[in-house]
């Protein structure tokens, strides 16, 4: 292959065709209440994993809705399950098992 | 694509196109790109469509290309428009009519601009009468030459020699068009369709018999961006963003690219070879590329002009597969020779893009 100096940049853009949504829709089916989420980051500023890591809950959520299965393996390693997300959620999002479905959900589709 | 939706927000931007009586400007870059188009233009503007077009010797780059490097500051790139104005003045016209989207977007720009200023236009008209002795009307019609050929396309579609269907099959060949960033992007309305749904070339494509592909990165640059590829460093940028449309079209299968600008033809032809030696990867069937045209090459295909004598040997895509498609003949002895009949040398064949 020649070199002619430069380089093809990798396109970031996502395209939500092209993406797994498998995992997302086990999640939902299993916990529905993942879809009363506002967004507000209630979960991801209480977060205890947060403190002493990247781990971003929220980010976590946007990768399940993304179908970014590879980013949110890596993303979910970091959490403790300890709950303090689902306390201060005020929405009443069953979030340690919307959790425990997107590990389940790796296991069957990752 | 809903169609009827579209027709209807066409409808809403149409512009006002002269009929005769043009000045016109040659580009920078495109006698070097593709060599034949503007002299095609204007056979085609005399001899079928019987058309007063006329050229001054003394006319020189807009400076576009500069303003757009961020290299030459706006006042002296209205100082040097004002001077084509006034080349167009002495030269007895009204209509002006440019050969690249760049400059008839700059020209749009400046006139606007004096419409809004118009102490910015007496100071341009004083800086120019201060440096050349010169005075200009302004144009009292502003067109690019893709608006003259889609405003005489019935006309060209009633002289075809051959239409845009492949003659095997019988089916309208798929075509892309693609349409410079400075057509309609800056001010719409001066646009045949606007902005988002700009139809001076997908009128043409219709009315010649091919069926236009709406596909995701319709609309996307082709990079080339000026700044993105002046430096060999950034080019990168500009290969990406032609790369992002092949990949988007590539699924549809076109048979060929239809552009209007002079760097929206030379990047989505080039890089087609560059992607072929950087990646293996061949946009067309069985190795080919996807042949891209400028209208006037386009225009000339369908009056029944030589292949040979429209350029279409430069290109770096090979035009070949299309000419099968639309059953036109070609001399393949005669591809690269001059117009003398001396031969100009056969250019090495690329390692991946099929060659003929």
């Amino acid at each position: 292959m020649k070199d002619f100096g430069f380089t093809v940049q990798l396109d970031h853009s996502i395209d939500y065709d092209a993406k797994d949504k498998r995992m997302m829709r086990y999640v939902l089916y299993h916990e529905p209440s993942l879809d009363w989420c506002i967004g507000c980051g209630s979960c991801t500023a209480t977060c205890s994993a947060g403190q002493f890591t990247l781990f971003n809950i929220r980010m976590a959520h946007t990768l399940l809705r993304r179908g970014e299965t590879e980013k949110l393996k890596q993303e979910l390693k970091k959490c403790m399950f300890c709950g303090k997300c689902q306390l201060t959620c005020p929405r009443g999002v069953n979030l340690r098992n919307v959790l425990l479905r997107i590990n389940r959900a790796i296991e069957l589709f990752g | 694509m809903k169609v009827e939706g579209k027709r209807r927000i066409w409808k809403d931007y149409q512009k006002e196109i002269a009929d005769d009586r043009y000045f016109y400007v040659r580009s920078c870059v495109r006698q070097n790109f593709f060599p034949a188009s503007e002299k095609m233009f204007f056979r085609i503007l005399k001899e079928e469509l019987g058309k007063d077009i006329f050229e001054n010797a003394a006319h020189t780059t807009c400076s576009g290309i500069g303003y757009h490097s961020d290299v030459v500051p706006f006042e002296t790139t209205m100082t040097m428009v004002a001077r084509q104005f006034a080349l167009m003045t002495e030269s007895g016209y009204q209509n002006f009519t440019t050969s690249c989207i760049t400059s008839f977007g700059l020209y749009t720009e400046i006139l606007e601009t004096w419409h809004h200023f118009p102490e910015v236009e007496a100071r341009v008209r004083e800086n120019l009468k201060k440096a050349t002795g010169r005075e200009f009307d302004k144009p009292s019609n502003l067109s690019h030459a893709s608006d003259v050929i889609y405003k005489f396309r019935k006309e060209i579609g009633e002289k075809a020699r051959y239409r845009l269907v492949n003659k095997q099959t019988g089916q309208p060949l798929r075509c892309v068009e693609h349409i410079g960033c400075h057509y309609s992007r800056m001010f719409p309305g001066k646009g045949v369709g606007g902005a988002e749904y700009p139809y001076v070339l997908a009128g043409m494509i219709e009315e010649w018999g091919g069926e236009v592909i709406d596909y995701p990165e319709r609309r996307h640059c082709c990079g080339f961006g000026f700044r993105q590829y002046l430096i060999q460093a950034n080019r990168g940028y500009s290969l990406s963003c032609s790369k992002k449309k092949f990949d988007s079209m590539a699924p549809y299968k076109p048979d060929l690219i239809l552009t209007n600008c002079p760097g929206c033809p030379m990047f989505l032809d080039r890089w087609q070879y560059t992607l072929s030696e950087m990646e293996g990867t061949t946009y067309g069937e069985n190795g080919q590329g996807i042949p891209v045209l400028t209208y006037e090459e386009l225009a000339g295909l369908v009056l029944g002009y030589d292949p040979w004598d429209l350029g279409l040997q430069v290109h770096q895509v090979p035009a070949e597969p299309l000419l099968d498609k639309m059953g036109i003949p070609y001399d393949s002895n005669r591809k690269f020779l001059n117009r003398d009949g001396q031969s100009m040398g056969r250019p090495k064949a690329p390692s991946f893009l099929k060659f003929y």
